[in-house]
């Protein structure tokens, strides 16, 4: 009797979970965060950006994962490998574009590059720049969710780098101490800058850090937006009931150094090419081909459309005007007459 | 008519009259609750206001402090406490690199409206690690305000405008001094952020000072008027932004100034201070600007190593002499 059900369950095909609409949006996001991060890239080498550049290429089902898993309301913070999270948001290519050829069109204002992209409209908390620190700043925004009564949620990411940080453990133990309606993802592309997870902890399965504050806390395959969505839907519906933090450890892998100077000899090509293998934009295609949700022409027409959309981001970027210099004095304190020292 | 209160009490008033006035208020921090706080300053305020409001937080400042920035970025107004500024050493990533950059980094999607606070200096014979003033570190700090007062009036109507700051302020306290007690007036107080104060009117030399060395300066400054030196004693209050204004026109008056300032002497608030009497008094100056400070290295626990560290009216007396060129007995 079990071997018959399992040859027919083998023989069945397997049926898509999710809409049509959820697969090609998937698509559809991690193929503009992808393009744009190569235009960003290209740009780049022609010096048109400068500073540092931290590219997500790899890493793309893990924002489209989360984005079809939260509520719009919800809020998410992260680090300074951010452009692929700020998109998912909703940040507009352009903005995202012109903020990093440092334009006053950016998003905000030329003033934050390539680490720092804030929305208060998309409730995108950035952004942020020193490794960790913005785990107790995230949970800090669930902490008024809490407070003022709301259901929202705060998406607090982070990677494997910054899951040794101090900040980590005080936030977590805060967290769970206040049962906080925030939910930890951290990011673990497996290496902090060239440093391997391996070489920096003698704890290698980052989500086994939550089990110390008994925060429920499990692994996720990053490379398919598919068991992302699953996993952040649930942990998300736990989060929202008020029954406390949640922790996941999302497995991905960026496909490019750390930053655009770093040329990653600190891994093997056998390891970027077993990581390529399961590229997440070429399994949803397959998956969506597979399943017939679209034809290889509409998913054509998607790419097309992205390649203008980014063109046109960086045409817009391009001929934007970068900020006055009286704009350095701005946003520095929300006091309109702040005395300055200026001499 | 006001009521004589200790600071400890001004600042508790100042607190508590804004977390009824405005309910995003809330005070964070260690031993504020249950305890009533280290130094009693949030005494009864979890009885009025509860657990959701006055939050007693592990020993974490770091952490804490990234959770009121958060709080802050999302639509409230924390009260950070820090039993001292010294363990704040901890949290400075959160106060410099957060809550100083937010509005500047987001271009103004986000500000950050939170007081940290808590008492900075020495306080007796408290040793290396418990006894630095950080004026100077958080004042160097574009984003951040800084106030460092004593007198419990200032307190009280200084911590009301830093809660309702949309800007994060930093608010200097003393340990040595939350006994201190003085004259608040009844009623509705604020006193703005950046604004010194003329505590005693003179003509010969400007004492410039803040905090708890104001002490010494009004002290120095009764004993100089016993030899006929009639001194001008202003009270900083904010750090950040300098009110030189207030010191210039002084210093254009009395043509000589001296800056009390428990901060080490080097790139310290007194050295700022000298810079602008400099650029904008120049020629008001009849003699070169002296700074009297704590020495120059950490504080050692040994009483008479304490004495030698700190400023006191005889050192400040010293060097008003020494700006007037009048000998020292």
């Amino acid at each position: 009797m079990a071997t018959t059900a399992r040859k027919s369950s083998k023989s069945k095909k397997e049926q898509p979970k999710y809409s049509k609409e959820q697969y090609l949006s998937w698509y559809e996001l991690m193929l503009r965060i992808r393009r744009f991060e190569e235009a960003a890239l290209l740009a780049y080498s022609q010096q048109k950006i400068r500073g540092f550049l931290h590219v997500y290429i790899g890493e793309e089902a893990v924002a489209a994962g989360i984005e079809s898993a939260i509520r719009r309301e919800d809020a998410v913070i992260t680090a300074y490998r951010q452009h692929g999270t700020a998109i998912g948001r909703g940040v507009s290519t352009r903005a995202a574009m012109a903020e990093l050829f440092g334009k006053k069109t950016g998003i905000n204002k030329g003033k934050g590059g390539s680490m720092h992209f804030f929305s208060a409209k998309h409730r995108y908390f950035g952004g942020n720049g020193i490794v960790g620190a913005q785990i107790p700043v995230g949970t800090g925004i669930a902490f008024a969710e809490k407070y003022k009564g709301t259901d929202n949620i705060c998406v607090t990411m982070f990677g494997d780098g910054a899951a040794r940080q101090g900040a980590l453990h005080e936030s977590f133990n805060m967290a769970m101490t206040w049962q906080l309606p925030v939910l930890y993802i951290c990011e673990n592309n497996h290496y902090a800058m060239g440093t391997s997870v391996a070489r920096t902890s003698n704890v290698h399965e980052i989500y086994k850090i939550g089990c110390a504050y008994e925060m429920p806390s499990e692994p996720v395959d990053g490379m398919n937006p598919e068991s992302v969505h699953e996993a952040v839907s649930r942990a998300a519906e736990h989060v929202r009931s008020g029954k406390g933090p949640y922790f996941l450890e999302i497995n991905t892998y960026r496909y490019k150094g750390h930053s655009v100077s770093d040329p990653a000899k600190y891994r093997t090509k056998e390891e970027l090419m077993q990581y390529r293998a399961k590229d997440p934009i070429k399994t949803i295609e397959a998956r969506i081909l597979d399943f017939g949700l679209a034809s290889a022409e509409e998913l054509k027409d998607i790419k097309q459309r992205i390649e203008a959309e980014i063109q046109d981001a960086v045409r817009f970027a391009e001929e934007s005007p970068y900020p006055d210099p009286e704009e350095l004095y701005e946003d520095v304190y929300v006091q309109p007459d702040y005395p300055f020292m200026k001499d | 008519m006001g009521k004589i209160l200790q600071l400890r009490e001004a600042i508790r008033e100042g607190m508590v009259e804004e977390m009824r006035r405005d309910e995003r208020v809330f005070l964070m921090g260690e031993e504020v609750g249950q305890y009533n706080g280290a130094y009693k300053v949030s005494k009864g305020m979890l009885d009025e206001f509860g657990p959701k409001r006055v939050i007693d937080t592990p020993i974490s400042e770091l952490g804490f402090a990234g959770i009121g920035v958060g709080a802050a970025m999302n639509g409230l107004r924390p009260i950070v406490e820090f039993m001292t500024w010294n363990f704040a050493v901890l949290a400075f990533d959160q106060v410099v690199n957060n809550a100083a950059k937010t509005l500047n980094m987001s271009s103004g999607e986000f500000t950050c409206p939170i007081v940290f606070r808590g008492p900075t200096g020495s306080a007796g014979q408290l040793a290396q690690q418990h006894s630095q003033t950080f004026e100077s570190w958080l004042g160097n700090a574009p984003g951040l305000k800084v106030i460092s007062c004593v007198d419990p009036a200032d307190a009280k109507g200084l911590i009301k405008s830093a809660i309702r700051d949309d800007d994060p302020v930093c608010m200097m306290e003393s340990e040595l001094m939350y006994g201190y007690k003085g004259e608040v007036p009844e009623g509705e107080y604020l006193v703005p952020i950046g604004v010194a104060a003329v505590r005693r009117t003179g003509s010969d030399v400007t004492i410039v000072s803040f905090n708890k060395m104001m002490i010494q300066a009004l002290k120095a400054a009764e004993e100089l008027a016993k030899e006929s030196i009639s001194a001008e004693v202003i009270d900083l209050r904010t750090i950040r932004p300098v009110d030189y204004h207030t010191i210039i026109e002084s210093v254009k008056k009395t043509n000589r100034l001296v800056v009390v300032d428990e901060s080490w002497p080097l790139f310290g608030v007194s050295a700022e201070i000298a810079y602008e009497v400099q650029k904008f008094a120049f020629d008001y100056l009849d003699a070169p600007v002296i700074r009297v400070n704590a020495a120059d290295t950490p504080l050692p626990y040994a009483p008479t190593l304490v004495e030698a560290w700190l400023p006191n009216p005889e050192k400040v007396i010293r060097a008003v002499k020494q700006v007037m060129y009048v000998p020292a007995n």
